[in-house]
Protein backbone atom coordinates (compact mmCIF):
# COMPACT_ATOMS: atom_id res chain seq x y z
CA UNK A 1 0.00 0.00 0.00
CA UNK A 2 1.67 3.54 -1.05
CA UNK A 3 0.72 7.31 -0.55
CA UNK A 4 -1.15 7.52 -3.43
CA UNK A 5 -3.40 4.45 -3.00
CA UNK A 6 -4.26 5.93 0.68
CA UNK A 7 -4.87 9.40 -0.83
CA UNK A 8 -7.48 7.79 -3.28
CA UNK A 9 -9.02 5.55 -0.59
CA UNK A 10 -9.42 9.40 1.65
CA UNK A 11 -11.19 11.22 -1.63
CA UNK A 12 -13.73 7.61 -1.83
CA UNK A 13 -13.95 7.75 1.91
CA UNK A 14 -14.77 11.82 2.07
CA UNK A 15 -16.95 11.24 -0.79
CA UNK A 16 -18.69 8.21 1.09
CA UNK A 17 -19.33 10.19 3.78
CA UNK A 18 -20.50 13.50 1.95
CA UNK A 19 -23.33 10.53 1.02
CA UNK A 20 -22.38 9.08 -2.28
CA UNK A 21 -23.52 5.69 -2.61
CA UNK A 22 -21.22 4.43 -5.74
CA UNK A 23 -17.80 5.91 -4.42
CA UNK A 24 -18.95 4.56 -0.92
CA UNK A 25 -19.33 1.12 -2.89
CA UNK A 26 -15.56 1.42 -4.45
CA UNK A 27 -14.46 2.08 -0.79
CA UNK A 28 -15.69 -0.54 0.22
CA UNK A 29 -14.55 -3.20 -1.94
CA UNK A 30 -11.46 -2.29 -1.92
CA UNK A 31 -11.00 -1.83 1.96
CA UNK A 32 -12.75 -5.35 2.02
CA UNK A 33 -9.88 -6.75 -0.27
CA UNK A 34 -7.50 -4.89 1.94
CA UNK A 35 -8.84 -6.06 5.70
CA UNK A 36 -9.52 -9.64 3.94
CA UNK A 37 -5.54 -10.40 3.51
CA UNK A 38 -4.54 -8.68 7.01
CA UNK A 39 -7.41 -11.11 8.77
CA UNK A 40 -6.64 -14.29 6.89
CA UNK A 41 -3.24 -14.50 7.65
CA UNK A 42 -4.07 -14.27 11.05
CA UNK A 43 -7.03 -16.62 11.18
CA UNK A 44 -4.85 -19.53 10.02
CA UNK A 45 -5.37 -21.69 12.78
CA UNK A 46 -7.59 -20.38 15.05
CA UNK A 47 -11.01 -21.77 14.22
CA UNK A 48 -12.16 -18.38 13.01
CA UNK A 49 -13.84 -17.37 9.97
CA UNK A 50 -11.82 -14.57 8.22
CA UNK A 51 -15.39 -13.45 6.01
CA UNK A 52 -16.73 -12.82 9.65
CA UNK A 53 -13.96 -10.47 10.65
CA UNK A 54 -14.41 -8.43 7.26
CA UNK A 55 -17.74 -8.52 7.47
CA UNK A 56 -17.86 -7.43 11.24
CA UNK A 57 -14.99 -4.92 10.04
CA UNK A 58 -16.90 -3.36 7.30
CA UNK A 59 -20.00 -3.10 9.40
CA UNK A 60 -17.78 -0.97 11.94
CA UNK A 61 -16.08 1.17 9.76
CA UNK A 62 -19.72 2.06 8.35
CA UNK A 63 -21.07 2.54 11.76
CA UNK A 64 -18.00 4.48 13.14
CA UNK A 65 -17.08 6.30 10.11
CA UNK A 66 -17.36 9.89 11.65
CA UNK A 67 -14.21 9.09 13.90
CA UNK A 68 -11.61 9.06 10.85
CA UNK A 69 -9.97 12.65 10.19
CA UNK A 70 -10.91 13.65 7.12
CA UNK A 71 -6.94 14.96 6.38
CA UNK A 72 -5.49 11.73 8.01
CA UNK A 73 -4.51 8.04 6.56
CA UNK A 74 -7.27 5.53 5.90
CA UNK A 75 -5.35 2.50 5.88
CA UNK A 76 -3.82 2.82 9.37
CA UNK A 77 -7.48 3.59 10.72
CA UNK A 78 -8.78 0.64 8.82
CA UNK A 79 -6.42 -1.73 10.18
CA UNK A 80 -6.96 -0.64 13.62
CA UNK A 81 -10.52 -1.27 13.58
CA UNK A 82 -9.76 -4.73 11.88
CA UNK A 83 -7.73 -5.83 14.63
CA UNK A 84 -10.20 -4.73 17.27
CA UNK A 85 -12.56 -6.88 15.71
CA UNK A 86 -10.43 -9.50 15.25
CA UNK A 87 -9.13 -9.59 18.64
CA UNK A 88 -12.86 -9.25 19.68
CA UNK A 89 -13.63 -12.43 17.31
CA UNK A 90 -11.14 -14.63 19.45
CA UNK A 91 -12.16 -13.12 22.54
CA UNK A 92 -15.66 -14.57 21.75
CA UNK A 93 -14.45 -17.94 20.42
CA UNK A 94 -12.57 -18.62 23.30
CA UNK A 95 -15.47 -17.89 25.94
CA UNK A 96 -17.68 -19.57 23.66
CA UNK A 97 -14.97 -23.04 23.95
CA UNK A 98 -15.44 -22.63 27.80
CA UNK A 99 -19.43 -22.46 27.53
CA UNK A 100 -19.16 -25.01 25.39
CA UNK A 101 -16.55 -27.13 28.12
CA UNK A 102 -19.69 -26.24 30.97
CA UNK A 103 -22.21 -27.30 28.90
CA UNK A 104 -20.86 -30.57 28.23
CA UNK A 105 -19.66 -31.27 31.73
CA UNK A 106 -23.27 -30.77 33.10
CA UNK A 107 -25.08 -32.67 30.48
CA UNK A 108 -22.63 -35.66 30.71
CA UNK A 109 -25.51 -38.01 31.25
CA UNK A 110 -27.03 -36.87 27.76
CA UNK A 111 -25.10 -37.51 24.69
CA UNK A 112 -26.79 -35.46 22.38
CA UNK A 113 -25.05 -32.26 23.27
CA UNK A 114 -26.49 -29.27 21.36
CA UNK A 115 -23.43 -27.69 20.08
CA UNK A 116 -23.25 -24.33 19.40
CA UNK A 117 -23.15 -23.27 15.60
CA UNK A 118 -20.68 -20.54 13.51
CA UNK A 119 -23.03 -17.35 13.83
CA UNK A 120 -22.65 -15.45 10.51
CA UNK A 121 -24.26 -12.70 8.75
CA UNK A 122 -27.62 -14.77 7.11
CA UNK A 123 -28.49 -15.94 10.65
CA UNK A 124 -27.87 -12.12 12.14
CA UNK A 125 -29.98 -11.26 9.32
CA UNK A 126 -32.45 -14.05 10.03
CA UNK A 127 -32.61 -12.42 13.84
CA UNK A 128 -33.67 -9.39 12.92
CA UNK A 129 -37.62 -8.08 13.18
CA UNK A 130 -39.71 -8.67 10.31
CA UNK A 131 -39.23 -5.54 8.84
CA UNK A 132 -35.67 -4.10 8.94
CA UNK A 133 -35.13 -8.56 7.21
CA UNK A 134 -37.34 -7.46 4.57
CA UNK A 135 -35.73 -4.31 3.80
CA UNK A 136 -32.11 -5.01 4.71
CA UNK A 137 -32.52 -8.86 2.21
CA UNK A 138 -33.99 -6.27 -0.65
CA UNK A 139 -31.31 -4.18 -0.90
CA UNK A 140 -28.57 -6.66 -0.50
CA UNK A 141 -28.81 -9.99 -1.72
CA UNK A 142 -31.76 -9.23 -4.47
CA UNK A 143 -29.41 -5.79 -4.92
CA UNK A 144 -32.60 -3.54 -5.13
CA UNK A 145 -31.84 0.22 -4.42
CA UNK A 146 -33.96 2.37 -1.86
CA UNK A 147 -36.59 3.36 -4.28
CA UNK A 148 -37.17 -0.16 -5.80
CA UNK A 149 -37.56 -1.34 -2.19
CA UNK A 150 -40.20 1.15 -1.13
CA UNK A 151 -42.28 0.58 -4.35
CA UNK A 152 -41.86 -2.91 -4.03
CA UNK A 153 -43.20 -2.95 -0.44
CA UNK A 154 -45.32 0.21 -0.52
CA UNK A 155 -43.09 2.20 2.10
CA UNK A 156 -41.93 5.40 1.81
CA UNK A 157 -38.44 5.88 0.81
CA UNK A 158 -37.68 7.48 4.47
CA UNK A 159 -38.91 4.51 6.11
CA UNK A 160 -36.61 2.41 4.11
CA UNK A 161 -33.70 4.06 5.15
CA UNK A 162 -34.76 4.06 8.38
CA UNK A 163 -35.12 -0.02 8.36
CA UNK A 164 -32.04 -0.15 6.42
CA UNK A 165 -30.11 1.72 8.78
CA UNK A 166 -31.50 0.27 11.97
CA UNK A 167 -30.98 -3.21 10.71
CA UNK A 168 -27.63 -2.56 9.53
CA UNK A 169 -26.96 -1.64 13.40
CA UNK A 170 -28.37 -4.64 15.27
CA UNK A 171 -26.63 -6.63 12.74
CA UNK A 172 -23.54 -5.21 13.95
CA UNK A 173 -24.83 -5.52 17.34
CA UNK A 174 -25.54 -8.98 17.13
CA UNK A 175 -22.44 -9.79 16.07
CA UNK A 176 -20.94 -8.75 19.01
CA UNK A 177 -22.79 -10.57 21.45
CA UNK A 178 -22.04 -14.24 22.61
CA UNK B 1 -25.19 -12.97 2.83
CA UNK B 2 -22.09 -12.45 0.94
CA UNK B 3 -19.75 -9.54 1.44
CA UNK B 4 -20.83 -7.96 -2.00
CA UNK B 5 -24.53 -8.11 -0.47
CA UNK B 6 -23.30 -6.38 2.74
CA UNK B 7 -21.40 -4.25 0.79
CA UNK B 8 -24.82 -3.12 -1.14
CA UNK B 9 -26.70 -2.73 1.86
CA UNK B 10 -23.88 -0.49 3.18
CA UNK B 11 -23.57 1.84 0.70
CA UNK B 12 -27.12 2.23 0.14
CA UNK B 13 -26.65 3.95 3.76
CA UNK B 14 -24.80 6.55 2.80
CA UNK B 15 -27.69 9.24 3.30
CA UNK B 16 -27.79 8.70 6.36
CA UNK B 17 -24.84 11.29 8.23
CA UNK B 18 -23.25 10.40 10.99
CA UNK B 19 -23.08 13.22 13.88
CA UNK B 20 -19.09 14.43 13.66
CA UNK B 21 -17.41 13.48 16.45
CA UNK B 22 -16.28 17.21 16.86
CA UNK B 23 -19.95 18.66 17.26
CA UNK B 24 -20.46 15.34 20.07
CA UNK B 25 -17.60 16.57 22.00
CA UNK B 26 -18.83 19.81 21.85
CA UNK B 27 -22.12 19.04 22.65
CA UNK B 28 -20.48 16.74 25.72
CA UNK B 29 -18.24 19.59 27.16
CA UNK B 30 -21.21 22.27 27.27
CA UNK B 31 -23.84 19.85 28.53
CA UNK B 32 -21.07 19.15 31.24
CA UNK B 33 -20.33 22.24 32.26
CA UNK B 34 -23.87 23.21 32.79
CA UNK B 35 -24.96 19.43 34.55
CA UNK B 36 -21.65 19.79 36.77
CA UNK B 37 -22.13 23.80 37.40
CA UNK B 38 -26.01 23.22 38.17
CA UNK B 39 -25.56 20.63 40.89
CA UNK B 40 -22.75 22.53 42.47
CA UNK B 41 -25.33 25.42 42.67
CA UNK B 42 -27.71 23.66 43.97
CA UNK B 43 -25.74 21.91 46.72
CA UNK B 44 -23.65 23.86 47.68
CA UNK B 45 -23.06 27.39 46.36
CA UNK B 46 -19.54 29.59 46.19
CA UNK B 47 -17.94 30.71 49.59
CA UNK B 48 -18.90 34.00 50.73
CA UNK B 49 -15.37 35.37 49.79
CA UNK B 50 -15.13 33.67 46.71
CA UNK B 51 -14.91 36.60 44.51
CA UNK B 52 -12.26 38.60 47.10
CA UNK B 53 -10.40 35.14 47.24
CA UNK B 54 -8.80 35.46 44.33
CA UNK B 55 -6.15 37.44 45.15
CA UNK B 56 -4.94 34.64 47.27
CA UNK B 57 -2.68 32.51 45.37
CA UNK B 58 -3.72 29.18 47.48
CA UNK B 59 -7.11 29.60 46.26
CA UNK B 60 -6.08 30.43 42.50
CA UNK B 61 -3.54 27.64 42.38
CA UNK B 62 -6.74 25.22 43.10
CA UNK B 63 -8.74 25.98 39.83
CA UNK B 64 -5.06 26.31 38.24
CA UNK B 65 -4.78 22.72 38.72
CA UNK B 66 -8.09 20.81 38.05
CA UNK B 67 -8.55 23.22 35.10
CA UNK B 68 -5.22 22.03 33.75
CA UNK B 69 -6.05 18.33 34.31
CA UNK B 70 -9.69 18.65 33.07
CA UNK B 71 -8.10 20.52 29.64
CA UNK B 72 -5.40 17.67 29.74
CA UNK B 73 -7.96 14.88 30.10
CA UNK B 74 -10.21 16.63 27.44
CA UNK B 75 -7.31 16.50 24.61
CA UNK B 76 -6.16 12.77 25.20
CA UNK B 77 -10.05 11.51 26.01
CA UNK B 78 -10.72 12.75 22.48
CA UNK B 79 -7.63 10.93 20.89
CA UNK B 80 -8.64 7.60 22.72
CA UNK B 81 -12.39 8.38 21.17
CA UNK B 82 -10.64 7.25 17.57
CA UNK B 83 -9.09 4.59 16.05
CA UNK B 84 -5.59 4.39 15.33
CA UNK B 85 -5.07 8.08 17.43
CA UNK B 86 -1.77 8.80 18.46
CA UNK B 87 -1.65 9.13 22.18
CA UNK B 88 1.06 8.70 23.63
CA UNK B 89 2.28 12.29 22.35
CA UNK B 90 -0.76 13.73 24.53
CA UNK B 91 0.66 12.09 27.80
CA UNK B 92 2.44 15.55 28.30
CA UNK B 93 -0.65 16.87 28.54
CA UNK B 94 -1.92 14.78 31.50
CA UNK B 95 1.02 15.85 33.13
CA UNK B 96 0.84 19.50 33.36
CA UNK B 97 -1.91 19.27 36.62
CA UNK B 98 0.17 16.88 38.34
CA UNK B 99 3.42 19.23 37.77
CA UNK B 100 1.27 22.27 38.88
CA UNK B 101 0.09 20.67 41.52
CA UNK B 102 3.54 19.80 42.89
CA UNK B 103 4.93 22.83 42.50
CA UNK B 104 2.35 24.25 44.82
CA UNK B 105 2.78 21.63 47.49
CA UNK B 106 6.80 22.07 47.63
CA UNK B 107 5.69 26.26 47.83
CA UNK B 108 2.99 25.44 50.60
CA UNK B 109 6.22 23.34 52.25
CA UNK B 110 8.31 25.95 51.99
CA UNK B 111 5.91 28.83 53.61
CA UNK B 112 4.56 26.82 56.26
CA UNK B 113 6.39 25.89 59.54
CA UNK B 114 6.34 21.46 59.81
CA UNK B 115 3.91 21.96 62.82
CA UNK B 116 1.28 22.58 60.22
CA UNK B 117 1.83 20.54 57.92
CA UNK B 118 -0.72 18.07 59.46
CA UNK B 119 -3.49 20.34 60.17
CA UNK B 120 -3.34 21.88 56.72
CA UNK B 121 -3.17 18.41 54.86
CA UNK B 122 -6.59 17.46 57.04
CA UNK B 123 -8.10 20.78 56.74
CA UNK B 124 -11.45 21.05 58.40
CA UNK B 125 -13.91 19.29 55.08
CA UNK B 126 -12.34 16.31 53.55
CA UNK B 127 -15.66 14.57 53.64
CA UNK B 128 -17.47 17.23 51.86
CA UNK B 129 -15.15 17.32 49.60
CA UNK B 130 -14.69 13.08 49.10
CA UNK B 131 -18.35 13.50 48.90
CA UNK B 132 -19.39 16.73 46.22
CA UNK B 133 -16.86 16.29 44.20
CA UNK B 134 -17.81 12.75 43.15
CA UNK B 135 -21.15 13.52 43.16
CA UNK B 136 -20.91 16.84 40.79
CA UNK B 137 -19.21 14.84 38.33
CA UNK B 138 -21.10 11.62 38.05
CA UNK B 139 -23.14 13.81 35.41
CA UNK B 140 -20.35 14.82 33.78
CA UNK B 141 -18.51 11.26 34.08
CA UNK B 142 -21.95 9.41 32.52
CA UNK B 143 -21.66 12.68 29.51
CA UNK B 144 -18.36 11.65 28.76
CA UNK B 145 -18.92 8.15 28.35
CA UNK B 146 -21.91 8.37 26.11
CA UNK B 147 -19.25 10.56 23.89
CA UNK B 148 -16.92 8.15 23.97
CA UNK B 149 -19.47 5.55 22.87
CA UNK B 150 -20.15 7.59 19.84
CA UNK B 151 -16.77 7.21 19.27
CA UNK B 152 -14.94 4.13 18.95
CA UNK B 153 -12.24 3.43 21.24
CA UNK B 154 -9.96 0.70 21.25
CA UNK B 155 -8.42 0.80 24.65
CA UNK B 156 -11.86 1.22 26.71
CA UNK B 157 -10.22 1.13 30.42
CA UNK B 158 -7.63 3.78 29.81
CA UNK B 159 -10.46 6.22 27.92
CA UNK B 160 -12.81 5.43 30.60
CA UNK B 161 -10.22 6.42 33.38
CA UNK B 162 -9.28 9.54 31.41
CA UNK B 163 -13.15 10.59 31.32
CA UNK B 164 -12.91 9.76 35.04
CA UNK B 165 -10.03 12.60 35.20
CA UNK B 166 -12.07 14.84 33.21
CA UNK B 167 -15.23 14.50 34.92
CA UNK B 168 -13.34 14.97 38.22
CA UNK B 169 -11.15 17.99 36.95
CA UNK B 170 -14.19 19.95 36.05
CA UNK B 171 -16.17 18.93 39.47
CA UNK B 172 -12.86 19.36 41.44
CA UNK B 173 -12.74 23.16 39.72
CA UNK B 174 -16.40 23.90 40.67
CA UNK B 175 -16.00 22.35 44.16
CA UNK B 176 -13.11 24.65 44.60
CA UNK B 177 -14.85 27.45 45.13
CA UNK B 178 -17.06 26.10 47.77
CA UNK B 179 -14.56 24.39 49.73
CA UNK B 180 -12.69 26.62 52.65
CA UNK B 181 -9.77 24.81 52.88
CA UNK B 182 -7.16 26.56 49.75
CA UNK B 183 -3.78 24.66 51.17
CA UNK B 184 -2.40 22.62 48.59
CA UNK B 185 -1.48 19.78 51.35
CA UNK B 186 -5.33 19.58 51.42
CA UNK B 187 -5.78 19.47 47.50
CA UNK B 188 -3.20 17.15 46.86
CA UNK B 189 -4.89 14.60 49.13
CA UNK B 190 -8.36 14.49 49.33
CA UNK B 191 -8.78 16.12 45.92
CA UNK B 192 -7.02 13.73 44.45
CA UNK B 193 -8.63 11.14 46.08
CA UNK B 194 -11.91 11.68 44.67
CA UNK B 195 -11.13 12.69 41.24
CA UNK B 196 -9.23 9.25 41.22
CA UNK B 197 -12.69 7.56 42.43
CA UNK B 198 -14.38 8.95 39.46
CA UNK B 199 -11.40 7.51 36.82
CA UNK B 200 -11.89 4.46 38.82
CA UNK B 201 -15.46 4.86 38.14
CA UNK B 202 -15.13 5.19 34.42
CA UNK B 203 -12.50 2.53 33.72
CA UNK B 204 -15.12 0.09 35.37
CA UNK B 205 -18.06 1.53 33.18
CA UNK B 206 -16.68 2.45 29.86
CA UNK B 207 -15.78 -1.18 28.38
CA UNK B 208 -19.56 -2.17 29.05
CA UNK B 209 -20.75 1.49 27.90
CA UNK B 210 -18.69 1.92 25.19
CA UNK B 211 -18.42 -1.35 23.33
CA UNK B 212 -18.62 -1.61 19.71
Amino acid sequence: MNGSDDRELGDLLRSAIAGDERSYARFLERVARRVRSYVSSRTAQGGIDPEDVVQETLLAIHLKRHTWMPDSAVLPWVLTIARHKLIDAYRRRGRRMEVDLDHIAETYAQPDVETVSERDIGRALASLAPGPRTVVAAISVEGRSIKETAQQLGMKETAVRVALHRGLAAIARRFGRD
Amino acid sequence: MNTDDLIRAISADAGRRPTPLGTAWLLAGMLAVLLGGTVFMLALGPRADAVASLEQARFVAKFAVTLALAAGAFQVLRTLARPGGDVGRLVPWLLVAPALLAVAVMLELAAVPEADWLARLIGTNSRLCLTFIPLIGAGPLAIFLLALRHGATTRPVLAGAVAGLLAGGLAGAFYAAHCPDDSPLFVATWYSLAILGLAALGALLAPRIARW
